[in-house]
């Protein structure tokens, strides 16, 4: 079994599966399951300044799929509703009977440098590894100038990020909210603030359905209901870009990364690894099946590993990076094309439908005389998008074949029907 | 197996192993209606296939993958109207269709799975959720034609044809020589399929279309005949069925306790509660179609001590379909193969029938060995086919013992058409009726045109 231990901000984790700043770790009850679970770390529910804020009744919407799997939760749940003092208390306590796995303590204040460094003192005293500092809830607490009112704004990420910095003496992780136009303004404050690194992404501003017999957003609250805060598998995509933006940007390429955004499976986790995360972060799917779902995490990396003889996790981590470019940069001349596997082929008829209505009318279908259908792939009207390769229900039925060509790469800025190019001759 | 069919197994045969239980009588759903649960997750297996292979297989070819996915986005009634426009007995398709051999055969799910998407259940979800609701009829009829239909047999064809005439804007007067209508929905079909007095519910969604009378207790041949009929209505329509039955041509066929399977059923049907239904201790069934099935399942759910079905050739022969084959066999009939019956024997009372052993000669023949057992019965249910009644049907003409039809479904005789079981069109079905019935509804109303023009 690969060695799954990892390293980021200078602390060292067991394994790279952390659960996030939620629900899931909003006491020690919770948190001991986890660690026995076999998770590596927490990070600690989100710690504010005494008074607790009161959390309101319904508190979590849904976006299922037609089988009521679920695709994306969103919350309006607050920061934790649980004085500070019992907080700090039981993380001294889980230090102590777990001191092998790792605890982040998150937090977020208003506005105000004696509260951000009171606070994260009194965090940091607890015995915590490091601190991360909330700047991303996009409900309710942004009401209170907190959350992602602070993270939206490039200026405050830094400040607070350079308070908290200069309050404690332990890693600093800053955690950017994706509901802003570009990652990479947020992601640079935090490094010019001194962040050891980077948490992201938050949640994404949502309203996840309507109750359409009492039109009501929900969750509903008497009658009202607000948006809140979306993740789980359906955000996976918008954070790995954002990931990805980070690491490969040469402002902002140095900061390391707790990746987060619908981690769901260990091949997830994968991802998340090779496009820039040092280790990963994990709520939702906790929520959805439990804890237990680190084992599958653990072994399924694992397995994936000693599959392709990575003995450590830095070996694959920002693997895929250089492999990230601009547009500009893909080759024009690259072509590939649709085969259909008609051994495999089990003729519902998707692809042709697909292409037909919605793409390039190029998959034919053709009755057999002996009953039955065919469908065969039009090479010169086949334009390699992949419509069909993705719909169709059966894996490996169609696959997408490079088409050999004597063609040099040639990019968009070098083509000749650019026009832009033509200007600048 | 499917893990719903398999719960369903388990529920049906904990239902169904006690048939004298205080809470069933061994004649409930022969295949328990989905919960919501289970439509939602078999609805999400269909993979809504494109000009898909389950509706070519349809006799009335519904819009299956449609009707699924509408389901699949809790859209039932909206999944009930495809369906039932289609197919306005998709009710009693739903639980008495072949599917195995039809919708469900053709499933690409088969392909690489082995399981086919539980159509049927899938369909009996949706139409019973819309007849469940105190809502107006689906459909709408056309303005009014003026012009009278007149419809022999309130069975699937003729009322198909009923419904489909009414909606085109056509009176439909519809003349039943029995006393309730549904023809073998209501007389034909196994209880345990057709549970909760579907029959009767099913005819009477349907005639809320409106513009449909029915007159009961009118035979044709006795109350009724044809010329009669084409000179007072613009056009006839004839779905009177297979009237008459088979025998075997043996001494002793009028003994009392030699019956036929269907009459059997018919009498079954109409009993209630079924525990009142008399039944022999020793019965033996003659035949190797559904019908034959059916009776000696439910001769055996009736409290018979042994049920012997025998069928003069094997079990790939049998018109019954595999999954009938082996719920007889679930239910403790015994079934012999390869032989032909070829004595009654009495003795004051009906003790029991010979038998010789059959097999195929080198011709394909089916010959007997000459090799006899005896099998004691003190009931004999046949089930070797139902024929025409011709006597009746004077000006129609009549080949291999069914009505001639043109593409239209119009007989010999101009303006009178036929469809369901009486004409050739397939597998006696009634599936298969109801899309007769439908079509020649169609070809009355292009007919009426053409006349009218």
């Amino acid at each position: 079994m690969a060695d799954l231990s990892c390293k980021i901000a200078g602390i060292d984790s067991l394994n790279p599966f952390w659960l996030a700043s939620a629900p899931p770790t909003d006491k020690k009850y919770n948190v001991v399951r986890a660690f026995e679970a076999g998770w590596g770390g927490v990070v600690w529910k989100t710690l504010g300044i005494d008074p607790p804020v009161i959390n309101v009744s319904s508190r979590y919407g849904a976006h299922h799929d037609q089988n009521r799997r679920l695709l994306g939760i969103n919350n309006i749940e607050l920061i934790s509703d649980r004085p500070l003092a019992v907080n700090l208390q039981e993380i001294r306590e889980c230090r102590k009977e777990y001191p092998d796995h790792v605890i982040i303590g998150s937090m977020m204040a208003p506005i105000e440098e004696r509260v951000w460094k009171d606070l994260a003192q009194q965090i940091a005293e607890s015995g915590v590894h490091g601190i991360e500092l909330n700047l991303g809830c996009p409900h309710g607490m942004c009401e209170r100038g907190m959350g992602s009112a602070i993270g939206q704004v490039p200026e405050m990420v830094e400040q607070v990020t350079r308070w908290v910095k200069d309050a404690v003496d332990i890693p600093v992780f800053t955690k950017l909210t994706p509901n802003i136009t570009n990652i990479l303004w947020s992601a640079e404050a935090a490094y010019k603030g001194g962040a050891d690194a980077v948490s992201l992404i938050n949640t994404v501003n949502s309203i996840i359905s309507v109750d359409i017999d009492n039109m009501i957003p929900e969750p509903v609250v008497d009658g009202k209901g607000t948006h809140g805060g979306y993740c789980g598998s359906a955000v996976k995509p918008i954070a790995l870009n954002m990931i990805a933006e980070i690491a490969r940007t040469p402002e902002t390429k140095n900061l390391e990364i707790s990746g987060i955004g619908g981690i769901t499976t260990w091949k997830d986790a994968v991802e998340f690894m090779a496009l820039g995360s040092n280790a990963v972060q994990v709520c939702t799917a906790a929520m959805i099946y439990g804890f237990r779902v680190v084992d599958d995490l653990i072994d399924g990396m694992s397995q994936w590993m000693d599959d392709k003889g990575y003995t450590s996790v830095e070996q694959f981590t920002r693997a895929a990076v250089p492999q990230v470019a601009d547009w500009n940069e893909l080759n024009m001349n690259y072509d590939t094309k649709a085969v259909i596997n008609t051994d495999n082929c089990i003729e519902c008829g998707r692809c042709h439908i697909a292409c037909e209505d919605t793409s390039h009318q190029a998959i034919t279908m053709t009755d057999k005389p002996e009953g039955g259908r065919v469908f065969e792939v039009v090479d010169e009207e086949c334009v390699g998008c992949n419509l069909c390769y993705h719909i169709c229900p059966v894996p490996d039925c169609i696959t997408m074949e490079p088409v050999k060509t004597d063609k040099p790469p040639m990019t968009w800025p070098e083509h000749p029907l650019n026009p832009m190019r033509a200007a600048a001759e | 197996m499917t893990i719903l069919q398999a719960k369903q197994a388990q529920k049906s045969g904990a239902n169904h192993s006690v048939a004298d239980s205080h809470t069933d009588d061994g004649f409930s759903d022969l295949h328990p209606a989905y919960s919501t649960l289970q439509a939602m997750a078999e609805s999400n297996r269909c993979l809504y296939c494109y000009d898909a292979p389950c509706v070519t297989a349809c006799p009335t070819s519904i819009d299956i993958p449609s009707f699924i996915r509408k389901i699949s986005t809790a859209n039932p009634d909206g999944a009930a109207k495809t369906i039932l426009s289609a197919n306005i007995m998709g009710g009693t398709c739903a639980r008495a269709c072949p599917t195995e051999v039809l919708c469900e055969e053709a499933c690409v799910r088969n392909v690489a799975e082995d399981t086919a998407v539980e159509i049927g259940s899938l369909q009996r979800f949706a139409v019973d959720h819309l007849m469940a609701r105190d809502l107006p009829h689906p459909f709408k009829r056309a303005p009014e034609t003026g012009k009278q239909i007149a419809i022999i047999g309130a069975g699937p064809a003729g009322l198909s044809c009923a419904h489909r005439a009414a909606m085109l804007g056509h009176d439909v007067t519809v003349f039943e020589a029995k006393a309730k209508p549904g023809g073998l929905n209501e007389y034909g079909l196994a209880a345990y399929k057709m549970t909760d007095d579907f029959a009767q519910r099913e005819v009477e969604f349907l005639l809320g279309i409106g513009g449909i009378r029915i007159e009961y207790g009118k035979a044709l041949g006795r109350d009724i005949n044809l010329q009669a009929l084409k000179d007072s209505y613009d056009a006839v329509f004839v779905g009177v069925g297979l009237g008459s039955t088979n025998n075997l041509g043996l001494k002793g066929e009028e003994f009392p306790g030699v019956d036929d399977a269907i009459k059997f059923i018919e009498q079954l049907r109409q009993t209630e509660p079924k525990s009142d239904m008399p039944v022999g201790n020793n019965v033996i069934v003659i035949g190797g179609g559904n019908t034959a099935i059916d009776a000696a399942v439910q001769a055996k759910r009736l409290g018979a001590g042994e049920v012997t079905l025998v069928y003069r050739r094997g079990p790939e022969n049998m018109s019954a379909t595999e999954f009938e084959q082996d719920l007889a066999k679930t239910n403790g009939v015994v079934v012999r193969y390869w032989a032909k019956p070829v004595a009654i024997k009495a003795n004051g009372k009906l003790m029991g029938m010979s038998f010789e052993k059959t097999e195929l000669d080198a011709s394909g023949k089916l010959v007997g060995t000459g090799e006899t057992f005896d099998v004691p019965a003190d009931q004999i249910l046949k089930a070797i086919g139902q024929k025409i009644k011709p006597d009746d049907l004077a000006g129609m003409e009549i080949t291999g013992g069914k009505i001639i039809v043109d593409d239209t479904y119009q007989t010999t005789a101009p303006g009178v058409f036929a469809g369901g079981d009486c004409i050739k069109s397939g597998e006696d079905l009634t599936v298969q009726s109801v899309e007769d019935g439908k079509q020649a509804a169609i070809a009355i109303d292009a007919f009426l045109k053409t006349t009218s023009a």
